[in-house]
């Protein structure tokens, strides 16, 4: 069985990198993207297993990528990572396809599990 | 500058203007201000009307009674003008009619004397006086024949004037009459007159004709103010009457004289053309003013009556009204604090979101930067520090963990949560509450007292948030207490739209200073461990929810929450 390939997509880089690093440590192979262009077009090129999308984004919102990767490929499991204040938004993921969502600061091992179901779900 | 006079004097000395507020100085002075505007403003038109109503009323009584006794005094003056007019024209014609040699004559003295008796009332004798002044003849029942009258006034009189009407005067009989003399016309031969006395029986009949009360009495006094008739009051006949009488005059007058028994009367006088007489009505004013003093009396009830009524109602509305403004004004004060408390709230509330937002990024990288750490160490398999090391992170942890609850507080206190409303039962929910903090309860042995009403009404709320309002105010009770203290819940329907909540507990309680905070965000109590933001959150909810929250408390004796939901409230209540 192949690595499961995570894309982290997030403004804030340290955030997304070292959730990445973890990843990878835990036997995953994550990438990162810092905004919602460079993400798509790692999607394409490349599609992972699962994406890890931050709700509250510069520039494309949360939202509309998810919304944009849904219309790319709508089996491609995306989990949204959601701050407290934004959980009305992250509710309209769940509806326009979102796997799950996970509240920050998140617990590693939560978004691991996630991740391990939502691969398993979409094999 | 006349009106800013008295400006200035009205609110210096009348109308209180205190400073703005609503303190009680404030509330006298409006009340007191309102009580003399209103006193004022209906009693001076009803003084001026009661006034105005007296005078004209007087006025008008006055003149009902005088004109009635102007027009009888006059009538009965020209009854007793006629009565002397018609026997004087009668000795006239007599004297032109009858030669001096034919009245000279007895026989036919007589027999004229005779016929003047039978025709005329009150005709008692008939004389024929020479230019000398001797009686020639006389027809009657005394002697006068040769009677000298040369030197009295009235022979003189008569000569000049051609006619004479005397006082009344006591002949020899002693009964009162009056002569009445004529010389004759014919310019042939000496000067002669005719004199006849008369009979003043019928001035009394003419005076009773006038049909007067007990109390009233007429009569006639001569230019001397002799009384000429009898008086009932006022002096006997030829004596001077005693009731003052301007002499002198023509016409008919009215005047309100004291009397000498001091009687206050009504005097109606006229005088005679002639002889120099005055006819005297007088009438007691008592007896004429009756009518007056009652309506008098009853105007001066009614307009005492009046003013007393006025001043009550006066002064029952000024307390309902000025009682109004206070609440108005107590009501108006507490919507503007609760709203200047909403905003702090709410602005607030923004700020928190912001910071606790932007604080959440770099707590979630430092949590995940531990807790790679914390993974590496784990893996690392020879590390001397690794105890030392595993503690460390886990304390970064959590703290993290305690940073993160914090913001997810303020973010809560700041969003606008919409309210899911759901049929609940507030004493399951309460049960449920309690559920939370039994192992705590247990443990400190703290006695939790139910006193929940069986018959309460199912609410309409939010389930989550009331548990959260309940947890934070039962989490403050079990901060209040000492270990084996107690804490009572109560429930109860207070009206058809409401039920009420209480929590006591007897712990520690709160000082005034702290009463007054204890809703404001950041305040807390629980120095350390308290966010500030429990109380706060719980009154916004509750507030939300279209309720109302307060609490009592006592440094020492413990505190009451009181909260009241409604049973439905109303959807679009929001902070």
């Amino acid at each position: 069985m192949n690595a499961i390939r995570v894309l982290i997509v997030d403004d804030e880089e340290e955030l997304a990198s070292i959730i990445a690093e973890r990843l990878q440590f835990r036997g995953m192979e994550a990438h990162t993207a810092l905004e919602g262009k460079k993400a798509l077009k790692l999607i394409e090129e490349n599609p992972p297993s699962v994406v890890v999308l931050d709700l509250m984004m510069p520039g494309l919102g949360g939202l509309e990528i998810l919304k944009r990767i849904k219309t790319m490929n709508y089996n491609l499991p995306v989990i949204l990572l959601s701050g407290y204040g934004s959980k009305e938004s992250a509710k309209e993921g769940m509806n326009l396809g979102a796997f799950d969502f996970v509240m920050k600061p998140c617990d590693i091992d939560s978004l691991i599990s996630k991740i391990q179901e939502a691969v398993a779900r979409n094999n | 500058m006349k009106n800013k006079k008295i400006r200035e004097f009205i609110t210096k000395h009348i109308l209180r203007f205190p400073e703005e507020g609503t303190s009680p100085e404030r509330y006298k002075a409006l009340r007191r201000n309102i009580i003399i505007l209103m006193i004022l403003v209906t009693i001076i038109p009803l003084s001026l009307m009661a006034t105005i109503n007296y005078y004209q009323y007087q006025s008008s009584l006055r003149n009902e009674i005088v004109n009635p006794l102007n027009t009888l005094t006059n009538k009965t003056k020209r009854s007793f003008e006629l009565f002397l007019e018609e026997r004087l024209s009668t000795v006239r014609f007599i004297a032109s009619a009858y030669s001096f040699k034919e009245l000279s004559e007895q026989k036919i003295m007589n027999r004229i004397l005779g016929v003047l008796k039978k025709e005329f009332e009150g005709f008692i004798d008939l004389a024929l006086i020479n230019n000398k002044g001797i009686a020639i003849s006389y027809a009657g029942p005394y002697q006068f024949q040769g009677k000298d009258y040369s030197n009295q006034s009235w022979f003189q009189e008569c000569l000049i004037n051609g006619r004479h009407i005397s006082d009344v005067f006591l002949g020899y009989r002693k009964f009162p009459h009056l002569a009445i003399s004529a010389h004759n016309l014919s310019e042939d031969g000496p000067i002669w007159i005719l004199r006849a006395t008369i009979d003043t029986k019928k001035f009394d009949e003419i005076i009773s004709m006038m049909e007067l009360l007990q109390e009233s009495d007429a009569f006639i006094i001569n230019s001397q103010g002799i009384l000429q008739t009898n008086s009932k009051f006022y002096g006997n006949l030829l004596e001077p009457c005693s009731l003052p009488v301007p002499l002198g005059g023509h016409g008919t007058y009215v005047n309100e004289v004291e009397d000498s028994d001091g009687r206050e009367v009504f005097v109606a006088y006229s005088y005679f053309f002639e002889p120099d007489f005055t006819l005297v009505v007088a009438k007691p004013s008592s007896l004429i003013l009756k009518t007056w003093f009652t309506f008098r009396t009853e105007i001066f009830f009614i307009y005492t009556a009046s003013v007393l009524i006025i001043i009550l109602l006066v002064y029952k509305l000024t307390d309902v009204q000025v009682n109004h403004i206070k609440e108005a004004d107590e009501k108006r004060e507490l919507a503007f604090r609760e709203l200047e408390h909403s905003q702090k709230l709410s602005s607030i509330g923004r700020l928190a979101a912001g910071v606790a937002h932007e604080i959440n990024n770099p707590l979630a990288i430092i949590s995940q930067k531990a807790g790679f750490m914390k993974d590496l160490i784990t893996n690392a398999s020879e590390f001397s520090e690794k105890e030392k090391f595993d503690e460390l992170t886990d304390s970064i942890l959590k703290s993290t963990d305690r940073c993160s609850t914090i913001t997810h507080r303020l973010l809560g206190f700041a969003r606008r949560m919409e309210i899911e409303y759901e049929e609940l039962d507030l004493n399951d929910l309460l049960n449920e509450v309690i559920g939370f903090l039994e192992k705590e309860a247990v443990h400190r042995n703290i006695n939790i007292n139910l006193d929940l009403d069986d018959n309460l009404v199912r609410i309409s709320s939010d389930r989550g948030q009331l548990q959260q309002v309940f947890l934070n105010i039962l989490s403050n009770a079990f901060a209040a207490v000492e270990d084996n203290e107690n804490i009572f819940i109560h429930t109860w329907n207070e009206d058809p739209e409401r039920v009420g909540v209480s929590i006591k507990d007897d712990g520690c309680g709160m000082s005034e200073q702290d009463l007054e905070n204890i809703f404001e965000p950041f305040f807390t109590t629980k120095k350390g461990y308290g966010t500030g933001l429990g109380l706060p959150i719980t009154y916004g909810i509750i507030k939300k929810m279209g309720g109302t929250i307060k609490v009592e408390s006592k440094l020492g004796k413990g505190s009451t929450f009181i909260i009241f939901l409604l049973k439905f409230p109303k959807k679009s209540l929001e902070v």
